[in-house]
């Protein structure tokens, strides 16, 4: 488990999908969707960080102690976002623009 | 005591019974870290997507004075720096004493190149009075005091940014060391494994800063 030796055609493949991903986002964001740009710049950016922590940091192959560190450091960040946010973006009395 | 430890591996430390053990707590001790350092940078994702919330057509109108294509090509340097971190890791599995090297002068070059580009932005905003203070000069007028508030927001995310790109590069160097003088073997790569995990941590924060401070105000 801790000897997992990945074979380097792994690397290059996640590292094409990475600098593919890096296009798409650019030229998304050329049109206008809405709000869907963000949701799609957000989408993609999670989808390479997720690639990123798999792959080149070996999550895949890692410990389940691992695995509960690194999913709880997501749920914590998700709590701050969205409790935050709840009172934040919930104001309707402030003028927004 | 010199007797009891003959015939253990000379990095190993004495409270761990063997050195897949001490790697797992090496792993383990870096994650912890790297999970502080998601909440460091998520507190600032936070006040952005508050203030982004807020002031939208300004963070628009702002976001379009940030150079895209140097933008781009800086995301593109930090994740071919990323591939030849994992490729360095890989080496040292490997016990490839030559190719760990290579592998971590080409991170540790790409990651200055993208100070370098990172730098060029800046020199850019302080001629274009971008830079929030006294001297910050926006147009349109109107949009100027939130405009302020964008730019305080990217150069403090892309600088603490680039303080952890500092830090990696140092980081790097000294791993550099480790492997030239040999003490990085198939048998003890841990140090470079753990290292690469900070240094893709730091590619992970710009895939997120990258699309949130260039990208929002393309379509406008």
């Amino acid at each position: 488990m801790s000897e997992h030796i990945v074979p380097t055609r792994v690397y290059y493949t996640i590292f094409g999908i990475l600098m593919l991903c890096t296009y798409l986002t650019v030229q998304i964001a050329v049109f206008d969707l809405g709000p869907l740009n963000t949701i799609a710049a957000l989408v993609i950016a999670v989808l390479k960080a997720t690639l990123v922590v798999l792959f080149f940091m070996h999550v895949k192959y890692s410990t389940r102690l691992t695995w509960a560190v690194v999913l709880s450091s997501v749920f914590w960040l998700g709590i701050m976002l969205a409790l935050t946010l709840s009172d934040y973006l919930t104001r309707s009395w402030r003028t927004f623009g | 005591m010199p007797e009891a430890v003959h015939h253990h591996h000379p990095a190993l430390a004495h409270h761990f019974d063997d050195l897949a053990q001490q790697k797992e707590a090496a792993t383990l001790g870096m994650w912890v870290f790297l999970a502080t350092e998601v909440l460091f940078f998520g507190g600032l994702f936070l006040v952005y997507s508050v203030y982004r919330a807020w002031y939208a057509g300004a963070f628009a109108v702002a976001s379009h004075e940030l150079d895209v294509t140097l933008g781009t090509i800086n995301t593109a340097v930090l994740i071919t720096s990323s591939l030849t971190m994992a490729l360095a890791v890989h080496a040292a599995q490997l016990g490839q004493r030559r190719l760990v090297i290579l592998f971590l002068v080409a991170t540790m070059a790409l990651g200055a190149v993208f100070l370098g580009i990172k730098g060029v932005e800046y020199y850019h905003k302080f001629v274009e009075h971008h830079v929030p203070g006294p001297s910050f000069a926006f147009e349109p007028h109107e949009y100027a005091r939130h405009a302020q508030i964008f730019f305080s927001l990217y150069f403090i995310m892309t600088g603490l940014h680039a303080l952890h790109m500092v830090i990696g590069l140092g980081i790097m160097t000294w791993m550099l060391w480790w492997a030239w003088r040999g003490t990085i073997t198939a048998e003890y790569y841990s140090p470079i494994e753990v290292s690469g995990l900070y240094w893709h941590f730091v590619d992970i924060v710009w895939i997120f800063l990258f699309p949130l401070l260039y990208l929002i105000g393309r379509h406008a």
